[in-house]
């Protein structure tokens, strides 16, 4: 590798306009990508090619959705969907983390386990949505319970995942320390595995939102996924279309946060395993 | 390194090996907690495992079963078989123009984690109310997996294939057919399995909204009528389905690591 360096020495000195291009060209490539399609679609729905009724050009979503926003109609509704998929997430991280930290400690559990594990989310975890009404009543909970099936598995087994990968060496320190169990935990293997356990969390929160708007949708009485499902039943495209641009931009938003919180944190792991 | 690989191969053989013990201990523990869950909520809520599985016969003997099982397979069928191809075909053009991946790969993630049900109203403005929608519902689910593994398992495939395929002058077709596609076998199986249960899952999802046939039409009736046993064992009946397939692929998965 080094040697084809040397062969094809970069040249270091290049006009500031290509230097830039090369640098961003991943990122003004991708910009470009999005731009056009939306423009496309504006265009194919302006000018009647496809159904202008069906499909409404991107600029009136976008105005819809402001609307949306300012008049504050759906405040309830967004408000009750943040918070069945925030408890969800709160319980799921909670009992996945005990979970997983429990199935470390247990090998032999983990081991009878581990065939259900890893065919989890082959099952689709919705159709126990009924069920869970039939059991929790029409009302939030059965969307939080399925939020938390969705979500627990993953944040346990990112768990398991982060704790097998805590080096052996900061382990036999907590022991030289007399550490005790809360302390171990707290001091060493939490810090340790810090970037899987986050990993699992923010599969979690995914987990938990696409679980609770599913059921929304499906099956509930109020909700972000009721009011789309019920916009779309009453024929009201732009409320539709509103509502689904607020979602995209709040996950989309949301996930590029998480994202990059992850990706600081491996890089952080890996200087140090280096270092 | 030779110890390493030893004991690697040790471990391959003690994790692909059936440990029957345990699976039936597992079982058991599952048909206890369930039987405990049961008798905790009441078997007019819950049904017990004897009551689900005598249901389950019930069902199958419905005269009606056999059109909605029919939908349901022939739309779940046609998702995955476009997931697969679909799949595989993007994921290897994908992968092999590095430039076209790297623009492409992170708006395939923001895909893969938004809630696409809530897309489904798109759908069926697009497709209209019936199967093709159905279709189209699961293989958006099940395609996005499929890309993603494809690509990377063409990206990171060894040097001397991607000479291989420029000394013998390969076309762009040939080179796909017989060095690229073979190499990324194991990947796309992985692929196969992750994209199996989301096409599973967007096709129900599917049919719970807005359906008139299907399994999940039959899920989302067992609610209206308060039938907690159909609900029980048509979702028996799916984890039953889901799970052997799933760990079928597994294993296939692992015998082609093992042998690759």
């Amino acid at each position: 590798m080094t040697a084809i360096v040397i062969a094809h020495p970069v040249p270091t000195r290049r006009s500031g306009m290509k230097q830039a291009w090369l640098t961003y060209r991943v990122i003004l490539l991708r910009t470009a990508v999005i731009a056009l399609s939306v423009l496309m679609l504006e265009l194919a729905s302006r000018m009647g090619w496809i159904d202008s009724v069906s499909f409404i050009p991107p600029s009136k979503m976008v105005l819809s959705a402001w609307d949306i926003l300012i008049a504050g109609t759906y405040k309830t509704d967004i408000f009750l969907t943040l918070s069945a998929a925030g408890l969800a997430v709160i319980l799921a991280v909670v009992f996945g983390f005990l979970f997983g930290v429990l199935l470390f400690k247990l090998p032999r559990v983990r081991r009878v386990l581990d065939p259900l594990l890893l065919s989890y989310y082959a099952v689709p975890v919705f159709v126990l949505y009924p069920l869970l009404i039939v059991l929790l009543g029409l009302n939030r909970w059965p969307l939080v319970a399925l939020g938390f099936l969705f979500a627990v598995v993953a944040m346990a087994v990112n768990t398991l995942n982060g704790l097998e990968r805590v080096p052996n060496v900061l382990l036999r320190t907590a022991r030289m320390l007399h550490m005790g169990r809360v302390r171990e935990v707290w001091l060493i293997t939490l810090p340790a595995s810090l970037p899987f356990v986050f990993t699992g969390i923010k599969l979690s929160i995914v987990y938990s939102f696409i679980a609770v708007i599913g059921g929304e949708f499906v099956l509930s009485g109020a909700g972000f996924g009721y009011q789309i499902a019920y916009a779309y039943n009453n024929f009201d495209n732009p409320t539709m279309y509103g509502l689904m641009m607020l979602l995209l931009v709040f996950v989309g938003t949301l996930n590029l946060l998480l994202h990059t919180a992850e990706q600081r944190l491996y890089q952080r792991r890996v200087l140090k395993e280096i270092a | 390194m030779t110890s390493q690989t030893k004991l690697q191969s040790k471990m391959q053989a003690a994790a692909s090996a059936p440990r029957w013990g345990d699976a039936v201990l597992l079982i058991v523990a599952i048909l206890g907690l369930w039987a405990l869950a049961s008798w905790f909520f009441g078997v007019t809520n819950l049904p017990d495992p004897i009551r689900t599985f005598r249901q389950i016969w019930i069902e199958i003997s419905d005269p009606e079963f056999g059109d909605h099982l029919a939908e349901t397979s022939k739309a779940f069928g046609t998702a995955l078989c476009i997931s697969l191809i679909g799949g595989t075909f993007i994921g290897v053009l994908l992968g092999s123009r590095r430039l076209a991946g790297d623009v492409f790969e992170p708006l395939l993630i923001a895909l893969y984690s938004i809630p696409k049900i809530s897309l489904y109203p798109i759908v069926l403005l697009m497709f209209g109310l019936g199967i093709s929608a159905k279709i189209a519902f699961g293989a958006i689910h099940g395609i996005i997996p499929m890309v993603i593994f494809t690509m990377t398992a063409v990206r990171n495939i060894r040097p001397v294939y991607m000479r291989s395929i420029r000394t013998h002058r390969l076309t762009a077709w040939q080179g796909a057919a017989y060095i690229l596609i073979p190499a990324a076998v194991p990947e796309i199986v992985a692929g196969l399995r992750i994209g199996f249960s989301l096409t599973l899952l967007g096709t129900l999802l599917g049919e719970m909204f807005a359906s008139q046939r299907g399994i999940g039409h039959l899920l989302m009736r067992a609610i209206d009528r308060n039938e907690s046993p159909t609900i029980m064992a048509l979702a028996v009946m799916l984890f039953l389905f889901a799970t052997s397939v799933s760990l079928g692929l597994l294993q296939w998965d692992r015998y082609l690591r093992r042998s690759a």
